[in-house]
């Protein structure tokens, strides 16, 4: 047995030793790996690994910079940023999301569409950034959620600026509104600048200018634990507000403008000739601009959208109306410049006009005619007659060429997004677009400003503001200066944009008939001419009914009103040195003397009256 | 004693010897537990509290080391059968009526202490199979061998059982290295190598799958950063971040900042790297091998054959705490749940520790008065 086997004290010593030098060489060896290891994570890797400890250790915490404010010419505030309570969730700090929801929808009153929403964002942001689940907390929930704010881990309440329109509905074409920025923003936006950013411009004035409204985002490098707590503000690079935009606007007239048009829906636009300054842009109806902001509810959005009303669209920039009579300044200027016709001379007018060896009568909405009527009296009591002779001379080409000097059928320019261009036909355009030739017919209605001739408000306005600048012509802008700090810069220093080379003597009889129209004892509009001390140059117009495309459902009760046409009345006052120019629209309000002229005389006075 | 050479130093030496105490290894150990308290205060957060509980395990610790060491070795050889029987039946009672925490069932609570069986056992069972070694010829036949393994394997599979894989490797280690010096062939540990290494797809299918994610961490920690990959990553950081010099003491930012998990316990040393850099590394891990060197020198100076298989056992087995810690610390290992020796916040581990040193200081300094 093993077990009686004889020990060699000598031999095992000798094995022992042995082993213990091994062994320790082993340790050694196995020591200086750690070593190469330390040695390869602290020397060779130490930049990286400080770099990574910094990383972990600082969290960039965004500063959101305050929104620009926005004032009209009087320095009344558009839009303003108030605070509100909303209540925010830190996705990273709560254990139980779907618990967690379901508790405060037990607390407060959550709505789906907030919960709907809440998920949205919680896609798109990071797991610490704050995410508002409910804006606009009243004082009562914000009682009730503190009081059970311990048992809500993650969970709080936040003093934020939400964006507020106080004129409502008055701005919300023009100024605009802010929104949630969605996908789309999202990745054309700097993501350096709109971190901590939840809402961006949509339209108006804040979307054109959301660069200069919005500011410089700051951040603060705050010290963190692994569990996201912050622990204390180490740098903080404070954010630049954005300028705050003064414009030209004058929320008065934007008002008068608006209750003006009464039952009507349609579009004001009225700018200060000198300057381009719009001094008001209405489209009618608005909206509430205030619910964008808090994001709007599915089914209220779906009503917006589908009323036939189109309170979304926006009249002023992408309302395309056929200018009816008030294209006859223009076309009269026309035929003097080209010498067709000059200010002495006289058709008769019989009720009706008749291309030579045609049989197709163009009636004059006079049915017994004007009789011998010269091109001041044309105006003032818009014979049709004589602008179907007129334009026939002229031709569809010398046409063309005169309205689109006046900016028909282009872009402003404007400093908004989304204006249209309306449609100034020509030979060309309907080769192009039809591929037919140009028809002698389509002439004579384009004289008296139907047929394919398309304006907006903005470009009718534009053209007024023209003649008012006997022939200068101006980029229309909202914006009129911006202040950053103590520093004011005007916007549109020069708004010229060239001119119209006009005889004055033609440019003279064109005005002295707009002034016959209101002043005269026969004008369309004479009757709102009671009681000025001043003078207006103005043209009404009756526009046949042209149905702004829409996918809206026929309706029979509303097919009497559709029928209707459009009234519209340009002006601008006082005519020696005019400070407004005026172009109104209201839809299907029958003849542009009753309805349409009011309103400008109302804005002219208004603003003619101001110190 | 020769009264010329009743010099000082050999009146101390042997005051040292009457009091059986190793001076080298208490200096090591009580430089080693001053420093781990100074990390521990970096550690902690700078809360005395964690600070002062270790005090008081150390200082209790301490005390059963040196009370061990007055045991004579005659003693604790007789005894050990007895204790090794005594720890298999508190890990088998373990199994049975167990406190459960952390998910396992490693504590034994008898109302006024409650304890870990498996870390006597981590003493137990080299003791055992260094008395059974030392009945025995050297270097041991195959019979021999195949007895020692079973007192070892019996041990290590009710720990794995519960699971404590950190441990069961340690007690593994304990017993193995008391078979290494007593002289197995290096043939045999060739091939048993190799039947380890065969036996690792059985061992995977036995694996918790919580074991079995920390070795794929391993193998691939930034798979999942933010996961099950956390620990080593943000450990990686803390200690790289450290570089030459470190960040000086409680300047550690990741430790402090709660992004190292666990620092004051098994992630210590990744406070150390990141505070004392590879400086202070370097000089913990030679006042380690220091100890190890201490405790091998002793090994050697032993006269019999049980006390230098234990005292060699236990501390090779010392240095393989170390090893295996700041292997995974520093993520040359997988992640087990091994303590920094004498560093490491805990209890129980840490008197099992000072036990071993007890017993190998009464090993070497009752030498002389062990019958030749």
């Amino acid at each position: 047995m093993a077990h009686f086997r004889l020990k060699d004290a000598v031999h095992e010593n000798r094995l022992f030793r042995q082993r213990i030098l091994t062994s320790a060489a082993v340790v050694l060896a196995l020591t200086l790996a750690l070593v190469a290891r330390l040695v390869y994570l602290q020397i060779f890797g130490h930049e990286h690994y400080a770099m990574l400890a910094r990383d972990n250790r600082v969290k960039i915490a965004p500063l959101p910079p305050t929104r620009g404010l926005i004032y009209d010419r009087h320095g009344r505030i558009l839009a303003e940023n108030v605070p509100v309570y909303s209540l925010e969730i830190v996705p990273e700090q709560v254990e139980d999301m779907e618990a967690t929801l379901a508790r405060l929808q037990r607390l407060l009153t959550v709505t789906p569409e907030e919960v709907t929403r809440f998920r949205q964002q919680l896609r798109r942001h990071r797991r610490f950034d704050s995410i508002p689940l409910k804006l606009h907390l009243s004082d009562d929930e914000v009682a009730r959620f503190a009081a059970r704010r311990p048992f809500f881990h993650g969970v709080d309440i936040h003093a934020r600026l939400v964006r507020h329109y106080p004129y409502g509905e008055l701005t919300s074409h023009v100024v605009g509104y802010v929104g949630s920025i969605d996908e789309r923003e999202l990745k054309r936006l700097d993501p350096t600048e709109y971190r901590g950013t939840t809402h961006i411009g949509k339209v108006g004035i804040e979307r054109a200018y959301e660069g200069l409204l919005h500011g410089h985002t700051g951040y603060a490098e705050i010290e963190t634990n692994a569990r996201g707590r912050d622990l204390r503000v180490l740098r903080e690079v404070t954010p630049r507000p954005g300028a705050d935009l003064h414009l030209g606007l004058d929320i008065d007239l934007q008002r008068l403008a608006y209750e003006g048009l009464g039952e009507h829906n349609g579009a004001v636009v009225a700018i200060e000739p000198a300057s381009g300054q719009v001094l008001a842009l209405v489209s009618k109806p608005g909206f509430d601009p205030n619910a964008f902001v808090y994001g709007i509810h599915r089914q209220e959005y779906q009503a917006l959208q589908r009323s036939p009303d189109r309170p979304l669209f926006d009249r002023t920039l992408r309302g395309r109306y056929p200018p009816g009579s008030t294209i006859k300044p223009f076309v009269g200027l026309a035929g003097l410049e080209y010498g067709v016709i000059d200010a002495r001379r006289e058709i008769f007018c019989p009720g009706y006009y008749q291309l030579p060896g045609v049989s197709h009568r163009y009636r004059d909405w006079k049915k017994w005619g004007h009789g011998q009527i010269d091109l001041k009296d044309a105006i003032a009591q818009s014979c049709d007659v004589y602008f179907y002779d007129l334009a026939h001379n002229l031709g569809i080409d010398r046409l063309h060429d005169f309205l689109d000097r006046f900016g028909f059928g282009r872009r402003t320019g404007i400093d908004l997004v989304g204006e249209k261009a309306g449609l100034l036909p020509s030979r060309d355009w309907k080769r192009k677009v039809f591929h037919q030739p140009w028809y002698p017919g389509e002439t004579l209605i384009a004289g008296i400003g139907q047929g394919f001739l398309q304006v907006t408000p903005l470009q009718l306005a534009r053209a007024v503001a023209t003649l008012a600048n006997r022939g200068r012509l101006v980029r229309p802008h909202v914006a009129a200066y911006q202040v950053s700090g103590e520093r004011s810069v005007p916007l549109f220093p020069d708004p010229d944009e060239g001119r119209v080379a006009l005889a004055p003597r033609h440019l003279r009889t064109i005005v002295d008939a707009m002034i016959a129209v209101v002043h005269g004892p026969r004008g369309t509009a004479r009757r709102i001419a009671k009681d000025l001390d001043f003078l207006i140059a103005g043209k009404t117009g009756t526009a046949q009914v042209f149905t702004v495309k829409q996918d809206e459902e026929y309706r029979a009760s509303k097919l009497a009103r559709e029928l209707h046409d459009h009234a519209l009345f340009i002006a601008f006052a006082p005519v020696d040195h005019p400070k407004i120019a005026v172009a109104v629209i209201a839809e299907h309000a029958g003849h542009g003397g009753s309805v349409a002229a009011p309103i400008a005389r109302r804005i002219i006075l208004h603003h003619l009256r101001q110190p | 004693m020769n009264a010329t050479l009743d010099t000082y130093s050999t009146q101390s030496r042997s005051l040292w010897l009457r009091l059986h105490i190793d001076p080298w290894l208490l200096g090591g150990l009580l430089a080693l537990a001053g420093i781990g308290l100074l990390i521990l205060y970096s550690a902690g957060g700078g809360n005395p509290v964690l600070v002062y509980k270790q005090a008081a395990r150390l200082g209790l610790a301490f005390t059963v080391m040196l009370a061990l060491a007055q045991v004579h070795p005659r003693t604790l050889y007789r005894w050990s059968p007895y204790l090794y029987a005594a720890g298999i039946l508190l890990l088998v009672a373990v199994l049975g009526v167990g406190d459960v925490g952390k998910g396992a069932r490693r504590w034994l609570d008898l109302g006024f202490v409650r304890f870990q069986p498996s870390e006597f056992v981590k003493i137990f069972t080299p003791m055992l199979v260094a008395r059974f070694l030392a009945q025995q010829p050297l270097p041991p036949g195959l019979k021999t061998l195949a007895w020692a393994g079973l007192w070892i394997a019996l041990p290590v599979l009710l720990i794995a059982k519960q699971p404590d894989l950190g441990t069961a490797l340690l007690v593994a280690t304990a017993g193995g290295a008391v078979v290494f010096y007593a002289g197995i062939s290096w043939r045999l540990l060739a091939v048993l190598g190799g039947a380890v290494l065969a036996a690792l797809p059985a061992v995977w299918m036995l694996l918790h799958d919580y074991q079995r994610d920390r070795v794929l961490m391993f193998l691939n920690p930034e798979q999942d950063p933010l996961g099950r990959g956390y620990h080593t990553i943000q450990a990686k950081i803390a200690i790289g971040s450290g570089g030459l010099r470190g960040k000086g003491w409680l300047g550690g930012t990741q430790s402090h900042l709660e992004f190292l998990p666990e620092p004051h316990t098994d992630f210590i040393f990744a406070v150390l790297a990141e505070e004392f850099g590879l400086i202070g590394c370097t000089a913990l891990l030679g006042l380690y091998l220091f100890i190890v060197g201490r405790g091998m020198a002793m090994a050697l100076e032993a006269q019999d054959t049980f006390s230098r298989l234990l005292c060699g056992g236990l501390a090779l087995t010392f240095f393989v705490y170390v090893f295996v810690n700041v292997g995974m610390v520093i993520g040359l290992l997988p992640v087990v749940g091994v303590p920094l020796p004498l560093v490491s916040y805990g209890g129980t581990s840490m008197v099992t520790l000072l036990a071993g040193f007890g017993i190998m200081m009464s090993l070497h300094t009752h030498r002389k008065l062990v019958p030749s």
